[in-house]
């Protein structure tokens, strides 16, 4: 459950703060150029982020108390191998839904 | 000046194809938040204030764990920061446009309406502004609402979602099937693969701050690597 003072303090801020984002360039029409590190860097800010949010929760998910689980384990092996293999991310996602369903009507 | 009527439809057709990822995207979004406690209007507020799939949720993940906000908020504000870079790539195109239309643009600047104006800005490089204005807006039309739509057909069968469904894994298979088609470059694997051994050693840490170190780690490497590399930044 969602604590709800901390909801209601985190959804005008991601609101303000992600529209601060996207005016930054586009609504003053800065165009000085990005320093060449930050554009670098910022390239990799989704591959480095999405990862790191997952990662525990598919090795120790919450749903089993922690236990590493067969079944959400390969899933996500499977989504990753589908996703690289096929650029395409919704293959990825039905490639997962259906081994995590597959499995979880093998092993239970 | 009459509206360029073309240039709308020419922009609705382009980001037609992303309504196969924004529906399910979108309803996913309000089943999630749903089940993480939130009401139908709470979530519609949140969906509509932020319109940021990813870091939505983002965010709900990190609230669920009763992380402190201040590393709610780093987290998902950091998944939104590759939002700079379309900041700028668009900022030249319209230097023309009136500021207000450029701040409702900005409200409307994701990853499938950026993708599609700078697919059509390279191919036709003689628009006018008004062309381009009017191309963005119609980008938008296939998006936004049907986001606002399926996140409000996903809030309302929430709780109907029985428990064998395994929804709680819903969000790890998304992020990864998001992540794995930009592993186009051994620096982008790089990151990705640390960034996922990093968050397990570094999972002990208090309150996800063991994420941050490894987001800040792993992007920090991938960005190293590639200037060694030789790419182009």
């Amino acid at each position: 459950m969602i604590d709800r003072s901390t909801f209601w303090i985190v959804v005008p801020l991601l609101a303000i703060g992600t529209y601060l984002i996207r005016f930054s360039f586009l609504g003053t029409l800065g165009n000085r150029p990005l320093p060449p590190w930050l554009t670098r860097a910022l390239k990799f800010t989704a591959v480095a982020i999405l990862p790191a949010l997952v990662a525990p929760g598919v090795l120790w998910p919450a749903a089993t108390g922690g236990q590493t689980d067969p079944a959400r384990l390969m899933a996500a092996v499977v989504t990753l191998a589908t996703g690289i293999a096929t650029r395409n991310t919704l293959a990825a996602i039905a490639a997962g839904a259906a081994t995590l369903y597959a499995m979880l009507a093998l092993v239970g | 000046m009459s509206f360029p009527l073309p240039a709308f439809l020419r922009g609705a057709r382009a980001s037609l194809p992303f309504a196969v990822v924004v529906i399910p995207f979108g309803m996913l979004f309000g089943v999630v938040a749903t089940e993480a406690g939130l009401h139908v209007w709470e979530t519609m507020v949140f969906t509509t204030a932020v319109f940021a799939g990813a870091s939505q949720f983002a965010a709900i993940q990190t609230m669920q764990e009763h992380a402190p906000t201040a590393i709610v908020l780093a987290t998902a504000l950091a998944v939104n920061l590759r939002m700079v870079m379309y900041s700028v790539a668009l900022a030249p195109h319209y230097g023309g446009a009136s500021r207000t239309t450029r701040a409702v643009m900005s409200y409307f600047l994701v990853d499938q309406t950026f993708a599609t104006a700078s697919v059509e800005f390279e191919r036709n490089p003689n628009l006018t502004t008004p062309e381009k204005v009017a191309f963005f807006f119609g980008s938008v039309m296939p998006v936004a609402p049907l986001w606002f739509a399926a996140s409000l057909a996903g809030a309302m069968i929430g709780r109907a979602v029985p428990p064998e469904w395994a929804l709680d894994f819903a969000l790890p298979i998304t992020f990864l099937a998001m992540v794995a088609p930009m592993l186009r470059s051994l620096p982008h694997i790089v990151a990705a693969g640390l960034s996922i051994i990093l968050s397990l050693l570094l999972a002990p840490m208090p309150y996800g701050t063991g994420l941050l170190v490894a987001a800040g780690l792993s992007m920090t490497a991938g960005a190293l690597l590639d200037a060694w590399l030789g790419g182009r930044a």
